[in-house]
């Protein structure tokens, strides 16, 4: 059998600039796109820079846009992929180039900080914490986020507006409320987080995040809306804000 | 002035790694009192332990009440084929439910039983249901959890900065030197107290389910300054990754597979685990199949299915039928579950194997079958520790994890890695907290010293005409793949020392192009030493214990050896020569040894 060459155009640079090269590897059966970069890298750019760690899909270390598409380098397999076709890989753009594939994700971390931490009310009267697995299943769902920031990535409010990014957690982030907002055992509030600092009301829903997301989390859907209407409930709630009315008349 | 010369922080704790053991360390060691950093190669949440699948063993009781500590610390040591250190074995089962019930403290969401309490499931060797899990993806939510309790604690962390050597003063731990991966900038910790954190070195084989991190960083750094490595000769190969396509070669398929009624078939569509069973694992394991079905929903009544065997029996096993012709045209065996649970138990339990499975090879694990054969997977052996302290033979140095060794003995059980991480893990934490209260003077550090670790790391800029780095990396994993295996000889031993000692030379002469601007090359290029370090004491162990036993199988010792039973293999640096020595084990209280005799 004829050895198949894969094309593949990888940008290369840093902060400064930088341009796609071009490279031919050859094809092994079962590739994925972060086994052609690690041949690259191997045998025609030992310097070439990408993050990866697991290379099964659990950890989210190798996000990257291959033609144009957020992905999950590790889980892409090449067979999807026309034969001869050229396949383009850029680094997310939504956030700081340090290197070829390699960006700047620190405002993920820095986001994360800001959100109160997980605050556990009093144990049962037994010293034990029973949860049923129907009241978690949901809450669960949010934890299989393995924070490849794809979602953020791909979110319009910030993926050409570095100037929202102070006001605007992102999905990642609403994901993470949401699961401490639903958890069984949380006692603290983030209501006002959610609708101040975090952003929420920049989300138009447009479901972008919920369509890259490579463990299929229902974001907008099972997160974003349900933090939406809490916050809605809070804010907006037509019968308190009556009653406010009149209690300030009163007054 | 020497010091400007490299940006320097100072603290009391430099803890290395960020995985379940150096988080778990870090928080402990901060919550203590004393200033501590938390340094990693990757990303925060990236660290091997997010790939952890099955569980966190710990004898809860929530589904079977019999189970106590006292039925772990037996399965533990015996699991290890009682190589174990006994005082490690003790603590851990000891402590492991408090430290699975903190992490709830703190926000996890394990599966639950029908009562609401923390679910717990069968894995190899546990003589009951005992592994605490979140699905097929316990790891991920160890790690989340505990890396958002280390950040809200405000523990000051180092990400994508690389260690690489560990400084003294006056035989003591002064602090530790590496440089950033993003600028290629050097950076100088001074601190009291080093933990290592930083995992195994599996990277040295070809077959593995490790990621690049784990090139044998904290077992190099350890014996560079002196430290005692014991049991390097153990090496655990997981008798399930994946083998086909060949790029996914070594992905783990989890233990939980078989926990959860997978069984292991070969061609002939036998399940060959029943031709398996050691004289050692008789009296507590099923015979026929019958009884092993019956074992699922009885286990009062009934003796564990030879597919629960301990990791080593069955990679053994599965490595005999592939020898003998009856494995797939690809290597490996069949792992059916398909045929035996429904597709939404399936799905429901194991949501990261059918993920995997349908995305990677094309398998619908819920309608065939998986192909499965060995993966290298964990070291056994590590850097030597104090049981209770976690100490290593130098002072301020502490270690805990999978870089430690002693807990696992020759064999380690499925799911006894994360209660590890975190038993041992809060115990360095604290004892390197307490090491560093007690030391109130200040450190030294000799920038001489520092200078030859700078000038030792950017070597490999200077080389002309040099050697690609990854070409070493990959003849060194075909090197151990072939020669340093699952089943061993002496001839073929001495070999890998000898090539070894090539790719030593090979490596003073490696050459990287480009510059220090996160330069994965060069990276890789300085791993080196740690990688040769690590295959290099795994090999020379591996010639000293002439028997087999655990994850070290000789072809020409093919069976247990009594005055091996009684020892330790040691390894350490002398005059930059790696030496050995044999050491008695600890001797165990016979009210323990009394726990080992009861239910055999």
């Amino acid at each position: 059998m004829a050895e198949q060459l894969v094309h593949m155009r990888v940008w290369r640079g840093d902060a400064g600039g930088g341009e796609f090269k071009d490279y031919r590897i050859a094809m092994g059966e079962g590739m994925v796109v972060l086994d052609v970069i690690h041949a690259i890298q191997a045998q025609q750019a030992n310097d070439l820079a990408v993050r990866w760690n697991c290379k099964a899909g659990k950890c989210g270390s190798c996000s990257a846009e291959v033609n144009g598409k957020p992905r999950l380098m590790c889980m892409t397999r090449m067979n999807i992929f026309e034969p001869g076709e050229t396949i383009t890989v850029s680094p997310m753009r939504t956030f700081p180039i340090i290197r070829d594939l390699v960006t700047d994700v620190s405002f993920n971390f820095q986001k994360a900080k800001e959100i109160p931490a997980f605050k556990p009310k009093p144990k049962e009267a037994d010293g034990t914490r029973r949860m049923y697995q129907e009241d978690i299943d949901r809450v669960q769902e949010f934890h299989k986020c393995i924070e490849c920031f794809l979602c953020q990535n791909v979110c319009h409010v910030i993926r050409d507006h570095d100037d929202n990014k102070p006001a605007f957690s992102g999905p990642r982030l609403f994901v993470r409320l949401a699961s401490l907002e639903m958890h069984p055992l949380d006692s603290n509030d983030r209501i006002e987080l959610m609708k101040q600092k975090a952003g929420l009301g920049y989300c138009n829903i447009t479901k972008c995040c919920t369509e890259v997301c490579p463990e299929h989390i229902h974001i907008t859907d099972n997160a974003i809306i349900p933090l939406k209407e809490r916050v809605v409930d809070r804010y907006y709630d037509p019968i308190a804000k009556l009653l406010g009315l009149f209690s300030t008349k009163n007054r | 002035m020497a010091e400007a010369k490299y940006e320097t922080h100072e603290y009391d704790v430099v803890v290395i790694g960020a995985g379940g053991a150096g988080l778990r360390a870090a928080v402990e060691a901060s919550a203590n009192g004393v200033k501590t950093a938390l340094v990693c190669k990757s990303l925060l949440g990236k660290a091997h332990t997010v790939m952890a699948e099955g569980g966190i063993a710990a004898a809860m009781g929530n589904v079977y009440p019999e189970d106590n500590w006292k039925v772990h610390f037996r399965d533990t040591m015996r699991g290890g084929k009682l190589l174990n250190n006994w005082r490690m074995a003790q603590i851990h089962a000891q402590e492991a439910p408090d430290r699975v019930l903190e992490l709830e403290e703190w926000g996890a969401l394990f599966d639950r039983t029908k009562d609401g309490l923390i679910l717990q499931r069968d894995f190899g060797g546990h003589r009951y249901a005992r592994l605490a899990h979140v699905g097929d993806r316990t790891g991920l939510e160890m790690i989340r959890t505990l890396q958002q309790h280390a950040v809200h604690k405000g523990i000051d962390v180092y990400m994508e900065c690389n260690l690489q050597r560990l400084l003294t003063d006056g035989g003591k731990v002064s602090g530790a030197f590496g440089y950033w991966r993003e600028s290629g900038k050097f950076i100088l910790f001074k601190c009291k107290a080093v933990v290592l954190a930083t995992g195994g070195g599996g990277k040295a084989w070809k077959v593995t389910s490790n990621s690049w991190e784990y090139t044998g960083d904290g077992v190099t750094m350890a014996a560079d300054v002196g430290a005692d490595l014991m049991d390097m000769e153990f090496m655990q190969f997981h008798p399930t990754g994946m083998v086909w396509p060949p790029s996914v070669r070594g992905i783990l398929v989890t233990e939980g597979v078989r926990g959860d009624g997978g069984t292991l078939k070969n061609t002939k569509n036998e399940r060959f685990m029943f031709n398996y069973i050691p004289d050692f694992f008789k009296a507590e394991t099923a015979e026929t199949i019958e009884e092993a079905e019956r074992w699922y929903d009885d286990k009062r009544n009934n003796r564990r299915t030879p597919d629960l065997l301990p990791r080593d029996e069955v990679a053994r096993a599965i490595n005999s039928e592939v020898k003998a012709g009856r494995g797939t045209p690809h290597g490996g065996v069949f792992l059916d579950i398909a045929s035996r649970r429904p597709a939404d138990y399936i799905r429901r339990r194991l949501p990261s194997m059918y993920h995997q499975f349908k995305e990677l090879a094309d398998v619908d694990i819920t309608k065939e079958s998986m192909e499965v054969g060995p993966t290298c997977h964990y070291a056994m052996g590590g850097v030597r520790v104090d049981a209770d302290t976690t100490a290593t033979t130098v002072p301020g140095l502490f270690a805990a994890g999978e870089v430690a060794a002693g807990l696992h003995g020759a064999n380690r059980l499925g799911g006894n890695s994360l209660s590890d991480l975190l038993v041992f893990g809060r115990r360095a934490g604290l004892y390197a907290a307490e090491y560093c209260k007690a030391h109130t003077g200040g450190v030294n550090v000799n920038y001489d010293q520092v200078d030859g670790y700078a000038h030792e790391l950017l070597a490999p800029f200077e080389t002309e005409d040099g050697e690609n780095p990854y070409t070493i990396h990959s003849d060194l994993q075909q090197c151990m793949q072939e020669l340093v295996g699952i089943i061993r000889t002496e001839s073929e031993l001495r070999q890998a020392l000898e090539i070894i000692q090539q790719f030593k030379r090979r490596t003073k002469n490696v050459k990287v192009e480009g510059n220090r601007h996160y330069n994965p090359g060069w990276h890789l290029a300085l791993d080196l030493h740690s990688l040769l370090t690590f295959a290099e004491a795994a090999t020379l162990a591996a010639i000293e214990r002439k028997e087999s036993r655990g994850g070290h199988t000789r072809d020409d010792f093919p069976n247990t050896d009594a005055k091996f039973a009684k020892v330790n293999i040691i390894v350490r640096k002398k005059a930059g020569e790696l030496s050995l020595a044999q050491e008695p084990l600890p001797e165990m209280p016979d009210e323990l040894k009394a726990l080992l005799e009861e239910n055999k």
